[in-house]
């Protein structure tokens, strides 16, 4: 097997690579008959035989993992990743990504020496271009976050960018950011390499070989059917690039795996005069949109253009495959764009137009993990053009993720459960991915929203809300209400809020925060997941007990806030459940909880036939009445004491609203400020709506959006699950332990690691920062991923902000940790540890002063509703 | 100066006073610049200058309309004084003409804007180009019935008011094939559009084999549903004039039934040269022979009688797999775009105009009558001096007896007889019928390299020559549809040469996708050209936006139907052949 591979190596060495790629793609050789039989079964099939198929490969055998089958359709490393321009940039926006690509760029560096393959790696750099002031931010936002995780990269000015780089025009440019250890490197022999090592630990490799669907057995993998036979196998591993959509479409439960390729191009050219030498470093220019690399004395150049070409919408087309070629009247802008920065690259000859299409998801980051439906089938796809840079990362996380049960970082953002069968229809796809590719060079700045594939999931209050002048962004498919803007604001100059610093919508924000404050808003919370889970007997409460680290064991009517935790003690989800009675629990969770959740339940639930798990998400329409008055409205509305004496905090009950019966209101905001959550059968939802906000107009009620509900939660050090929390923190780090009942008597997912961390102490901490000497109207905003400072040294990430309307500051949530001085090692965070350290957050850059608080400030802040305060207000006659 | 100006410019009465030859058409657009014109005539065409102010121009706006009136029977005197300097075109004639002593107008659409506004926005061009723009799509996947043509873009630019031009687009049903027309009218639409509503159906009935035609008229003496003979494809201004549809169903059920009759009984294949020829005269027998027999009803009456004194040309084609028959009646014309292996286009012209530039009809004209009108029948490149298509629909004034003519006016409607053009006995009038319907029909086997057919009225081919009309269209179609993609393989090309190619590509290609219509394109290139042949918008929005007085004198009528071809379905016939 290994000679096999390596004569596939050698005859491709000796191949001009590029100059016969058209051949490759079409190839028919026969040159190994195919006598040989597959095996009969195999712990994991993997499919795909490019870089990420073949990392998996690696790092599983690596792992020790031995019993394992790759096959890949055509040949190794004959697809995307045989046409993949070969740069390896670890310049990027999610700090995941920067970690994969770090990791990557170790592993190729000595992938040479370990399989004795050429890689043709070579650590030529990189030099990012900002011809925008803006730009130079973001660059400079990345350049922070490269530094704190060692990898060297400094921003230089337009004269360092000629000294770099002896053919660039730099005129117009503020700025660069230059990475030295980033590399270039030929993709398809790294996969080869990569194979080549995997094949010596005992994979065993089978080209040629087209999976044709996964068999499936209640939910579980139990094998594979190939053109050439059956496999059984426990694992499968979905490697297969763009046709993995198709893929995963073909299993009898089908697996969605939201990704569509885009046609991609880029130019090579013949070596110049005088040949470019091999270590002149990449250049990225995001502004012009392109990318530039050395190429055998020569320059290969692509880009990401404003109107990318989607392609295989229908699945896999011979016709479009055929179709394939160079379409220069496409590539003019790119080439005008690379004149502009090269212009003495006019007299260099043109030798070839590639067309190698990539893949794109609706989100721009990569899709890795777990199918939801089907146990034991995993995915790695969708790499938006950086399969080569992330390709050793991913690999070595999904190998760990199958191994140990869990990567070794948080990968939540990339995860396939974020992901649901909605984002699945092809239309949605094609057309998001137009909007994502072009997005690839396009500045970056908070806050950003889609702006194709909306509208697919609403409130039934969406049109009422959306006539209100309610701006929204979308979660998981569903439109939520971000501010809404009065009457006499100026729309257009709106919608044009894309800064890194102060955003127009300021004020308006502050005004809904100011009435949440003082008089009463209603948000519109339709998009949280909403199960119910019932059962006959004992069923529910003893399931919940065990898969959820708080008592659920209270009286009817209470709610609790619990995390959902995994065997580490980390936090799978934090939700809210509300036990409705006995035998029925109401669970709410974050929005783009909706699948992972689901999955998650019924992974660890017992298959009883008398314990019902349902989705309820659609039934149910929720208003958050946020504010003191919010009492007001309700009584007013149901003719019931609200008061905390009749209406304790964390307290559900059904009741009528207005003519509307069979409300649950439930008393908590998910901001800590005094409010209700009302569950709204959907039908009752406008009815219900309209009678709050006209009994609400004497109490000053008004709509208010997720910016205002933000900046309330974070100034109350109220941590979101997939913001703040994840699958690697657990309740100790983030100052839940009153949400964990360790004595409860059940030992219920993750209370063993729990009890231990309770005794060796935590090694991280999340803390609340108040930014002190920061400008709100001049300096840059904090976003979230900014590096925290904890007297000089670097002690962690900030994870999300916001601008605090109470404390007139920013306010960060982050976590610290304690980076031992000599190794580096983590050590134990105390709660002394945070207090007496200096704390700074870099923006940018740019360092501010902040203080670091373990409890919510908001109780020395905010005042208590008084009585006579009350009084007084009624008096100006709203 | 005694005889009235009254006519208009296609059948335009003989000028006296003009000692030159008369030009052809008001269009100096190409021959001379419109700066030399205003020389000529100062007050109408300091209407182009935008710097006069609303106020002045409408005085002078107002001057002009006075000349207008006042002149009604004379030529305006400014035109007199500038004789020596500017050759006054017959088609002034239009300027001072009488509108109300003429045909009844029927409200057709008008696009003369008011005189106030001088440049019209491109939105504004755009509107007005493409309002009478259509497009037809052969159904792709109708796997029985694999087409030749891939579709047809068609359109018509107005210059009279109301058009005179029409155009008509038919597939037939009972047969296979295609038919496309357009028709050019004179001295009125009123004989353009019964042609434009009739001919097909003379055509199909002409090309249905004898069993049907029994099957035909055994429905309609039985009174059950008819065959449907014709699937139109019109545009929704292309209308059919119901009043008049029983007396055109009688007269073409006639036909057939002489058609019945006249079979042998053995079903000999049919014909197509033969049925087009059959077609064009029956229709136009069938005109004439309506006018003299009148109608009771009096709408009717007048309408038949306007469409025999009125003319019209014809230039129809047949397509039906690989065989194209075009039929011609005057001076419209049949181009075929032809692409060479080159890529470059060439014209291949399928018909003759029949006018005083073809010396075979000049020829056929002398031979058709005594030698002693050698001279007169055709004056001033013109028939008898007056017309100048030398075959035509209607124009019953160069067909009927003198005694005829005076019998069917003198028993005619008010109307008629009030007018002066119908009264109006060409000079020199011995020998009728001067005139004929009869078409040339000329055969074509398409070849892979044929793309196209343009079917145009003269207001086209006067303005553009017939190989800048290939290729404007021949690259709006491979534009749109099949532009090769540059491929480098093999050549010696730089960056800087490729992005020179590209940016020149580019901006061909942005003046392309401006229309989605061929037809509209190549009218925007008809009117809108300048001396370098690219289009000039300010040319192009002055020529539209003239006022509905002054549009015939630097245009005529366009009509424009571009047929695609489809190349592959060419070919598989010519493979399956061999």
């Amino acid at each position: 097997m290994l000679y096999r591979l390596l004569s596939i190596v050698q005859r491709q060495r000796t191949s001009p690579g590029w100059q016969t790629w058209s051949s490759a793609r079409n190839s028919t050789s026969v040159a190994e008959s195919h006598s040989i039989t597959l095996p009969a079964q195999a712990q994991v099939v993997i499919c795909g035989g490019g870089i990420l198929g073949t990392s998996v490969a690696y790092h599983l055998s690596k792992m020790g993992w031995q019993d394992i089958v790759l096959l890949e359709q055509g040949r190794l490393a004959a697809g995307s990743t045989r046409f993949c321009a070969g740069i390896l940039s670890t310049a990027r926006h999610s700090s995941i990504e920067q970690k994969m690509a770090d990791y990557s760029n170790k592993l190729y560096s000595q992938l040479e020496q370990e399989t004795g393959i050429q890689t043709g790696y070579l650590r030529t750099g990189s030099i990012s271009l900002a011809q925008t002031q803006d730009r130079l931010i973001s660059l400079k936002r990345i350049n922070s976050r490269l530094n704190v995780v060692g990898i060297p990269s400094e921003i230089i000015s337009p004269k360092k960018v000629a000294e770099l780089h002896p053919l660039l025009n730099v005129h117009d440019l503020v700025g660069a950011m230059h990475v030295p250890e980033d590399a270039v490197v030929s993709s398809a022999d790294v996969a080869l390499a990569l194979a080549s090592a995997a094949s010596q630990n005992g994979v065993q490799i089978y080209d040629k070989t087209s999976v044709l669907h996964v068999l499936t057995k209640k939910g579980q993998v139990t094998g594979v059917e190939t053109d050439k036979g059956q496999i059984e196998c426990q694992y499968f591993v979905n490697c297969a690039g763009q046709w993995a959509y198709e893929l995963g479409l073909s299993n009898e439960e089908p697996v969605s795996i939201p990704l569509h390729a885009c046609e991609h191009f880029y130019l090579l050219t013949r070596p110049r005069e005088t040949p470019l030498q091999s270590n002149t470093p990449t250049i990225v220019d995001a502004d012009g949109r392109i990318y530039i690399r050395n190429w055998q004395g020569g320059i290969l150049s692509g880009g990401f253009e404003k109107n990318p070409k989607p392609i295989f919408t229908e699945g896999k087309n011979q016709l479009e495959i055929q179709n394939l070629r160079e379409d220069w009247d496409h590539f003019e802008p790119l080439l005008s764009s690379l004149l502009r920065r090269m212009p003495v690259l006019e007299t260099l000859e043109i030798l070839k137009l590639v067309n190698c299409p990539e893949t794109f998801t609706p989100d721009m980051k990569c899709i890795m993990g777990e199918s939801p439906v089907v146990q034991g089938y995993f995915v790695l796809a969708g790499m938006n053009s950086a399969g080569l840079s992330l390709g050793g990362g991913a690999g070595k996380f999904l190998a760990e993720w199958m191994v140990y049960g869990y990567p070794t970082e948080n990968v939540w953002e990339l995860d396939l459960q974020r992901f649901g069968a909605l984002q699945s229809s092809r239309t949605f796809l094609r057309h998001r991915v137009m909007e994502v590719m072009p997005l690839m060079y396009d500045l970056k700045v908070p806050r950003w929203d889609f702006q194709t594939g909306r509208q697919l999931r609403t409130s039934p209050l969406y049109d009422r809300l959306d006539a209100q002048g309610a701006r929204w962004m979308e979660k998981h498919g569903f439109e939520r209400p971000k501010y809404f803007v009065p009457p006499n604001k100026d729309l257009l100059a709106l919608e044009q809020s894309k800064t890194f610093y102060k955003p127009d919508w300021f004020d308006i924000v502050e005004s809904e925060v100011k009435c949440c404050k003082e008089a009463v808003c209603v948000i519109d919370m339709s998009s949280f997941t909403k199960f119910e889970i019932t059962s006959t007997g004992d069923q529910a409460l003893e399931s919940l007990q065990y898969l959820f680290s708080n008592d659920l064991d209270v009286p009817v009517g209470h709610i609790v806030h619990t995390g959902m935790l995994n065997e580490c003690g980390g936090y799978e989800n934090d939700c809210s459940i509300a036990r409705l009675n006995k035998r029925s629990f109401f669970m709410i969770s974050p929005t783009d909880q909706q699948v992972h959740c689901w999955a998650w339940l019924n992974k660890y639930m017992p298959k009883d036939s008398n314990l019902l798990l349902e989705d309820v998400t659609w039934k149910y329409t929720a208003l958050n009445l946020i504010g003191p008055r919010a009492v007001d409205v309700l009584s007013e509305l149901s003719y019931a004491p609200m008061t905390p004496d009749h209406f304790p905090t964390l307290f559900c009950k059904e009741m009528s609203v207005g003519y509307a019966n069979g409300i649950r209101v439930m008393s908590m905001t998910h901001t800590g400020e005094p409010g209700f959550m009302l569950y709204i059968p959907i039908e009752y939802a406008l009815h219900v709506y309209n009678e709050v906000m006209s009994v609400g107009q004497k109490y000053g009620i008004r709509n208010a959006g997720y910016y205002a509900l933000r900046s309330l939660r974070i100034e109350k050090f109220f941590a979101f699950w997939g913001q703040d929390l994840n699958t690697l923190t657990t309740p100790l780090e983030c100052g839940g332990e009153s949400r964990v009942k360790l004595e409860k008597g059940i030992d219920f997912i993750g209370r063993d690691a729990l009890l231990q961390q309770k005794q060796n102490g935590v090694y991280k901490r999340l803390a609340m920062f108040i930014l002190d000497d920061h400008d709100t109207d001049l300096d840059l905003w904090p976003w979230w991923g900014e590096p925290i400072y904890r007297n000089g040294k670097y002690a962690g990430k900030t994870t999300s902000s916001a601008y605090s309307y109470t404390l007139e500051r920013h306010v960060c949530l982050g976590y610290v940790h304690n980076f031992s001085e000599d190794n580096g090692e983590e050590q134990v965070v105390t709660a002394d540890f945070i207090n007496r350290g200096e704390y700074e957050i870099d923006i940018a850059g740019h360092r501010f002063q902040a203080k670091a608080k373990l409890y919510p400030v908001t109780s020395f802040f905010t005042h208590k509703r008084r009585k006579d305060d009350v009084e007084l207000s009624d008096f100006h006659g709203k | 100066m005694e005889r009235p100006r009254r006519a208009g410019p296609r059948s335009c009465s003989p000028s006296p006073g003009a000692g030159m030859p008369p030009r052809r058409q008001g269009i100096p657009v190409r021959t001379s610049s419109l700066p030399l014109f205003s020389d000529a005539m100062p007050a109408p065409t300091q209407l182009f200058f935008p710097l006069i102010r609303n106020c002045e121009l409408s005085r002078i706006y107002g001057t002009a309309c006075y000349c207008h009136h006042k002149h009604l029977c004379c030529s305006p005197p400014y035109i007199a004084q500038n004789r020596l300097r500017y050759t006054p075109h017959p088609a002034y004639a239009t300027f001072c003409r009488p509108r109300e002593n003429w045909w009844q107008y029927t409200q057709g659409r008008r696009y003369a804007s008011t005189p106030q506004k001088f440049y019209l926005t491109p939105p504004q061009v755009n509107s007005i180009l493409k309002a009478n723009e259509y497009s037809f799509k052969v159904p792709e996947f109708d796997g029985k019935n694999v087409s030749s043509i891939l579709g047809f873009d068609s359109n018509q630019l107005p210059a009279n008011a109301p058009i005179e031009d029409r155009r008509s687009a038919a597939t037939c049903l009972q047969t296979r094939g295609m038919l496309l027309g357009v028709f050019d009218g004179h001295a009125g639409c009123a004989c353009s559009q019964a042609v434009s509503e009739r001919l097909f159906y003379y055509i199909a009935v002409s090309l249905l084999p004898h069993e049907t035609l029994l099957e035909i008229e055994n429905a309609v003496e039985s009174g059950r549903a008819l065959l449907p003979i014709l699937q139109w494809h019109k545009h929704p201004n292309d209308y059919f004039s119901k009043e008049a549809s029983k007396l055109y169903f009688n007269s073409l059920r006639t036909y057939w039934q002489e058609l019945i009759d006249l079979n042998t009984g053995e079903s000999a294949d049919i014909d197509v040269k033969e049925a087009l020829i059959n077609a064009f005269k029956r229709l136009d027998n069938d005109i004439s022979l309506e006018a003299q027999v009148g109608d009771p009803n009096s709408f009717l009456n007048y309408l038949v009688l306007r469409v025999a004194f009125s003319g019209a040309t014809a230039c129809v084609a047949h397509v039906d797999g690989v065989d194209l028959h075009v039929a011609n009646t005057g001076d419209s014309r049949a181009m075929l775009g032809v692409q060479e292996e080159d890529g470059s286009w060439s014209a291949v012209t399928l018909s003759n105009d029949h006018n005083a530039q073809n010396e075979r009809e000049l020829e056929r004209l002398k031979l058709e009558h005594p030698k002693n009108e050698a001279k007169s029948v055709v004056k001033q490149d013109r028939l008898l001096g007056l017309l100048m298509p030398f075959r035509a629909f209607g124009d019953v004034k160069f067909k009927w007896s003198i005694d005829l003519q005076k019998r069917v006016i003198e028993s005619g409607p008010d109307q008629l007889n009030d007018n002066e053009y119908t009264k109006f006995i060409p000079p020199n009038y011995h020998t009728p019928p001067y005139l004929t319907a009869e078409p040339e029909v000329t055969y074509h086997r398409l070849r892979p390299q044929d793309k196209f057919l343009v079917l145009a009225t003269d207001g086209l081919w006067e303005t553009m020559h017939r190989q800048d009309v290939v290729r404007i269209v021949g690259e709006y179609l491979t534009g749109m549809h099949q532009q090769q993609p540059i491929a480098v393989g093999g050549y010696k090309v730089t960056l800087g040469q490729m992005h020179g190619l590209l940016t020149e590509r580019r901006a061909k290609m942005s003046s392309v996708f401006e229309d989605q219509n061929a037809a509209t394109h190549l009218i925007r290139h008809a009117v809108g050209n300048n001396e370098f042949g690219a289009v000039d918008h300010e040319r192009l929005s002055k020529m539209l936006s003239l006022p509905e007085e002054l549009a015939r004198m630097y245009r005529d009528d366009i009509t424009i139907i571009v047929v695609q071809f489809n190349s592959h379905v060419v070919g598989a016939y010519q493979n399956q052949e061999q």
